[in-house]
């Protein structure tokens, strides 16, 4: 029940709202819970609310990690 | 980058598992709290992956397996009133209450009305101004500020025929009663990403600091959770045990402060019951008496008396004591298209994990 899927900004509107694109198909979803976003971010979507942003730069570092790494 | 097939690689995902082989020498249980995570380990086939001293349990982190039944019959109660609508989460849908299911009762007539978010429950209300609609508020901190955010949307625009019946839940509490019992020997928690994208980690601080047992807050795809496992062994073999975060995407040590208001706004901390665990001191939310009209319990409904059904094990399956294949209903006459108990309804439950994968 706690699953939630990463989608991107597409476009935002002036009730909370906005479009995000995940995998191709665009979802309308609340921006109630995290209002400070702009287009082009990624957020993670959870039961029609955007709960989270995905912060980038982080999301890279399990690659820097591991890919380097010789075992 | 899409965030999701980037972590599916298997280069990196052998390159972790080598690492965990090499530097796992104990003999450890890994409890992952979170369904969502059983379903993902079963999916992927993680368990088979790891070295045989590693033993992943899976938890109660299922909001639909820990419901209580009695909550069920309060819910199907509101169903048979003359003028309810109730609007759920499509999960629930099957869930056996005492003698009856909302499926059954949909079919006899009742208006269940199946909704993606809370916020289309909210415009059902507004569609229906002459019916009561009440929200089943089930859910762990991932799914509560959606329905506090439904609740304090109502009260802003006067939707007052909208009401929640809320039974959602608090994690670390139920992690901590785990620990509690002697049935059981955790070594580290997998902790649930989207819980914690809402809390963040100190509420698990306490599980580090008192009871010495390693947390990874964890993301949801194949090298999230591998790397959370390489994460929990290292803290187990260097005898630390601290609150970690793998699934850093997603997860600030803060959390989502404004979602965190919302709860706090909107509910109270209260005792709560939890199926096959019992009652928990301050693990549920109930809507505070400030927001009393869109508490759906002022409806104050008679419920038949509880029933479990016979012989279902759902209980020990949820507190981490038994797997699936050792309840006596299994696989006989509990199956996803018969389930007896919820574990085997939920798409997250452990038992329809099993029935699945294994």
């Amino acid at each position: 029940m706690c699953l939630a899927i990463p989608g991107k900004i597409k476009k935002i509107f002036n009730d909370h709202t906005a479009e995000i694109e995940i995998g191709g198909i665009v979802k309308k979803a609340s921006l109630d819970l995290i209002p400070q976003v702009a287009v082009g971010d990624y957020v993670l979507l959870h039961a029609g609310f955007a709960i989270q942003v995905i912060d980038q730069k982080k999301a890279l570092e399990i690659f820097r990690a591991w890919e380097g790494k010789v075992d | 980058m899409r965030y999701v097939d980037e972590y599916r690689n298997k280069e990196i995902a052998q390159k972790i598992l080598r690492q965990i082989k090499s530097i796992s020498k104990k003999k450890i249980n890994l409890m992952e709290v979170c369904g969502t995570h059983t379903m993902a380990i079963f999916r992927n086939g993680i368990k088979k992956m790891l070295p045989h001293n590693i033993n992943l349990i899976s938890g109660p982190g299922c909001p639909v397996c820990v419901t209580p039944i009695s909550y069920i019959d309060e819910i199907i109660a509101l169903s048979r009133g003359e003028n309810f609508i109730i609007t759920t989460f499509g999960d629930m849908i099957r869930v056996p209450g005492s003698t009856s299911t909302l499926e059954k009762e949909k079919t006899d007539g009742a208006d269940i009305r199946i909704v993606y978010s809370t916020l289309d429950a909210l415009k059902i209300a507004q569609d229906n101004s002459s019916k009561e609609v009440v929200f089943m508020g089930v859910g762990f901190e991932t799914t509560s500020p959606t329905i506090a955010s439904a609740v304090l949307k109502a009260q802003k625009e006067r939707i007052e025929n909208f009401s929640v019946l809320s039974v959602a839940k608090i994690i670390p509490p139920a992690m901590e009663a785990l620990l509690g019992g002697e049935e059981l020997n955790i070594d580290g928690f997998i902790c649930p990403g989207h819980v914690s994208a809402i809390i963040g980690s100190q509420p698990y601080n306490f599980i580090t600091a008192q009871h010495k047992v390693p947390c990874v807050i964890c993301g949801f795809e194949p090298l999230d959770i591998l790397q959370s496992i390489y994460m929990l062994v290292k803290q187990i073999e260097d005898g630390r045990a601290e609150v970690e975060i793998q699934y850093e995407r997603a997860v600030k040590p803060e959390g989502n402060k404004i979602a965190l208001d919302k709860i706090n706004e909107v509910f109270k901390v209260i005792d709560s019951d939890w199926r096959g665990i019992g009652n928990i001191p301050l693990s549920g939310l109930e809507i505070k008496d400030k927001y009393r009209q869109f508490n759906a319990r002022k409806f104050a409904v008679e419920t038949e008396e509880t029933k479990e059904p016979k012989g279902c094990r759902c209980g020990e399956v949820l507190r981490g004591v038994i797997t699936p294949p050792e309840c006596p209903l299994f696989r006989q006459v509990c199956s996803p298209e018969n389930p007896q108990g919820a574990c085997m309804v939920s798409t997250e439950g452990t038992c329809a994990a099993y029935y699945k994968y294994n």
